[in-house]
């Protein structure tokens, strides 16, 4: 964040807005000043809290307890390709995967429901939950449920709360020049089917969520590349241009993306120019950024495709000792900034 | 080859081969060469060609002795303050505004739609005026419908108040922009020196090319209207250059697959059945002279201006703050300057926090500049 002379704060920092939620700096900062304020210190050589990774973990005896949060909220709660409860189990089981740990050892589920919510439509997420911890190998442990007054919420609130163990921990930090950067697959489905979904576009066709664990690729990845896999996060909110930023800033490398390796369906494409998006600021909900070593690039990304889930994966990038903390597109035409989105991705007017 | 393959390269490569794009270049180099001066200054009046030439990197495939100046070409930065406030205003009143989702953030004399909005006001994103007025059909709620662009939009809000059975709940505040009298204002800057524009091809489907003869003919600046895949620019600046080293002065067109010399007829018709010029301020640059469309007195029942007393008086109080006072998007519009000119750069003005409109939509110079680099030297 600059730190420029500051003239005082203008009424709109006052209050907390929806660029506060949308995954980008705004976000960070709203983060470190207020809620994370006086708790980031003192971590000892655990992940904690002012490392802002994907979930934190705790040395136990020679191995890692590794433990993540997340509420979801979504409109609309069912969309295409999946919904609010099968997204509350993916999220989850994503971020500890994502720091290496594969194994779930349980989840908690805690739900607010609005007054007036259909019950056959939670029965209809309480299964998607249960398929999903299926998918992932994962069960619920415990739970809580409450009950808000109509207006109060805006339907359904899922919190679920992850831990798992692991002999050794990822973190998002690890990357040096020479790295190579391993995208797990196509980008953008998540945001684009909901952003179609949510205004009725009449583009919906082929957009589909990817909402899926991913515990199972990320294994097979791990497996592979061993140690020499030294960073990986899921590009959620913010999309891949955040994910890789916040990479590139932690390591203090800069990252040069090669834009024609990078996969996008064609329909994402299409729908993203039409609506004036760029698909590397959309959500994705079953992919993984993977850093590694270039001598074990190739069996990495091996690993990756034998996977039904990870068949459209490739390297999209390197790691460069130049412009440390700053992501760069190579579009073929030239090279450019890649930058994070700031605040909710809107739509253009032309 | 799978069918999707297949139409996927259709689709890219037709427009979008680095290979042909590098070709153009090395020709644009050896046209500028052979002028033999520098700097061969040529405008594009539109946020969408920037948008295009930043996001495919194009700046650095032109030759340094071509100076590629961003005019007036944002619709959303161009709204002025006082248009901002009156539908910040409607908002604070009651009324449900919808609108297109990068006014949101357009900061007004003392607050935004966006802030107005996260204080309790209504605003719904919309994505053309149709839906404005779906939105209108499906509420017992007043609905506005700030109508912000250029004359691609201006159509299209056109065609909207001239269906029949409108919902009477449902108004529009025009802020509609009208660009040829913008691009006259430009080229008689002194300071700027534009020997040619590349005017946008979208705005010219709609008016056609024939609407940039007057243009040529008094200024006797040459004028090639240009699509917008990174083929299309490139080739536009390479016909733009030939005419100023041939010192031709006409007009081109090299976006013929979507522009004629007469236009879409029908929706000029419908466009000037609806709306008439007026003068007024585009914001940071000047009044500009017939630059602005407003509703006719026959569409006076959809006109909130005149159905709705709007009060922006209290949304005045705040006298600018120093930070607006040292913006530079006035000059920026108008070609007289970069964003790195700007003090508050990336400094105090960033996307988040804008200071001036020109860092707020996607279209802006500055929010293009700050997402894409700028003049990159990566």
């Amino acid at each position: 964040m600059s730190s420029g002379p500051t003239i005082g704060r203008r009424p709109q920092d006052e209050i907390v807005t929806l660029k506060h939620g949308a995954g980008g700096r705004a976000m960070r900062t709203l983060i470190e000043e207020t809620l994370a304020a006086g708790f980031i210190e003192g971590d000892g050589g655990a992940i904690g809290l002012a490392a802002f990774d994907d979930g934190a973990a705790l040395p136990i005896g020679d191995r890692w307890l590794v433990v993540t949060t997340d509420s979801h909220v979504i409109q609309p709660i069912f969309f295409p390709g999946g919904d609010i409860g099968r997204l509350a189990i993916a999220g989850t089981v994503n971020d500890l995967a994502v720091m290496g740990a594969t194994e779930v050892l349980g989840l908690t589920s805690a739900v607010v429901i609005e007054e007036g919510f259909l019950r056959s439509d939670l029965e209809r997420i309480q299964r998607s939950m249960q398929e999903t911890c299926h998918e992932a190998k994962a069960k619920i442990i415990t739970g809580d449920t409450k009950v808000m007054g109509h207006g109060e919420l805006d339907g359904v609130i899922i919190n679920t709360t992850g831990v798992a163990l692991a002999d050794s921990v990822v973190s998002d930090s690890g990357l040096s020049p020479g790295d190579r950067i391993i995208l797990s697959g196509p980008i953008g489905d998540h945001g684009i089917a909901l952003m179609a979904a949510r205004r009725g576009l009449g583009l919906e066709g082929e957009l589909r969520s990817d909402v899926a664990p991913i515990n199972g690729l990320i294994r097979g990845a791990l497996d592979a590349g061993g140690d020499a896999i030294v960073a990986m996060k899921d590009p959620t909110r913010g999309g891949l241009a955040s994910a890789l930023t916040e990479m590139a800033e932690k390591s203090r490398v800069g990252i040069v993306i090669d834009e024609a390796e990078v996969p996008i369906s064609t329909a994402v494409r299409s729908a993203a120019e039409v609506l004036g998006l760029d698909p590397f600021h959309i959500a994705n909900e079953g992919k993984a950024v993977i850093g590694v070593r270039p001598e074990a690039a190739q069996a990495t990304l091996d690993a990756l495709r034998s996977h039904p889930q990870g068949a459209d994966a490739a390297v999209i990038g390197t790691c460069l000792e130049e412009h440390a903390g700053r992501l760069i597109l190579d579009t073929g035409f030239g090279r450019r900034l890649l930058t994070e989105p700031e605040g909710e991705p809107l739509p253009r007017i032309c | 080859m799978p069918e999707a393959d297949v139409r996927r390269q259709a689709s890219e490569l037709k427009f979008r081969d680095p290979a042909k794009a590098r070709a153009l270049a090395e020709k644009l180099a050896r046209l500028c060469e052979a002028i033999g001066r520098e700097p061969i200054q040529v405008m594009h009046v539109c946020g969408t060609h920037e948008q295009a030439i930043a996001k495919y990197g194009l700046r650095t495939l032109l030759p340094k002795p071509l100076d590629l100046i961003m005019g007036p070409g944002c619709p959303v930065c161009v709204t002025d303050l006082p248009e901002v406030d009156e539908a910040v205003a409607l908002a604070e009143d009651g009324k449900l505004i919808a609108t297109y989702g990068d006014m949101l953030r357009v900061p007004g004399t003392s607050k935004s739609l966006a802030e107005a909005q996260a204080e309790g006001a209504r605003v719904e994103v919309v994505y053309s005026a149709a839906q404005a007025v779906e939105l209108a059909r499906s509420t017992d709620e007043d609905v506005v419908f700030f109508a912000t662009g250029f004359e691609t939009t201006a159509v299209a809000t056109a065609a909207i108040a001239l269906e029949d059975a409108l919902p009477g709940n449902f108004s529009i505040l025009s802020a509609h922009k009208y660009v040829p009298p913008a691009m006259e204002l430009v080229a008689q800057i002194p300071q700027t020196k534009v020997e040619g524009f590349l005017a946008a091809g979208h705005a010219a489907t709609i008016t056609g090319w024939g609407i940039f003869e007057d243009l040529v003919e008094r200024f006797g600046i040459p004028v090639v209207v240009g699509g917008f895949e990174p083929l299309d620019i490139m080739a536009g600046l390479v016909r733009l250059v030939e005419l100023i080293r041939d010192n031709s002065k006409t007009v081109v067109n090299m976006y013929p697959r979507c522009v004629t010399r007469a236009g879409n007829t029908v929706a000029q018709q419908q466009m000037w059945s609806v709306f008439r010029t007026a003068g007024g301020m585009w914001r940071g640059i000047a009044d500009v002279p017939d630059g602005s469309l407003r509703l006719r007195d026959e569409f006076a029942h959809l006109d909130a201006r005149k159905k709705y007393k709007i009060d922006i008086s209290r949304l005045l109080q705040h006298a600018p703050s120093a930070l607006t006072e040292q913006c530079i998007c006035g000059a920026i519009m108008s070609g007289l300057a970069t964003p790195t000119d700007c003090a508050l750069f990336g400094k105090e003005c960033e996307p988040t926090n804008p200071v001036g409109a020109c860092m707020v939509s996607s279209e802006g110079t500055c929010k293009i500049w700050y997402q894409y680099g700028g003049h990159p030297e990566l």
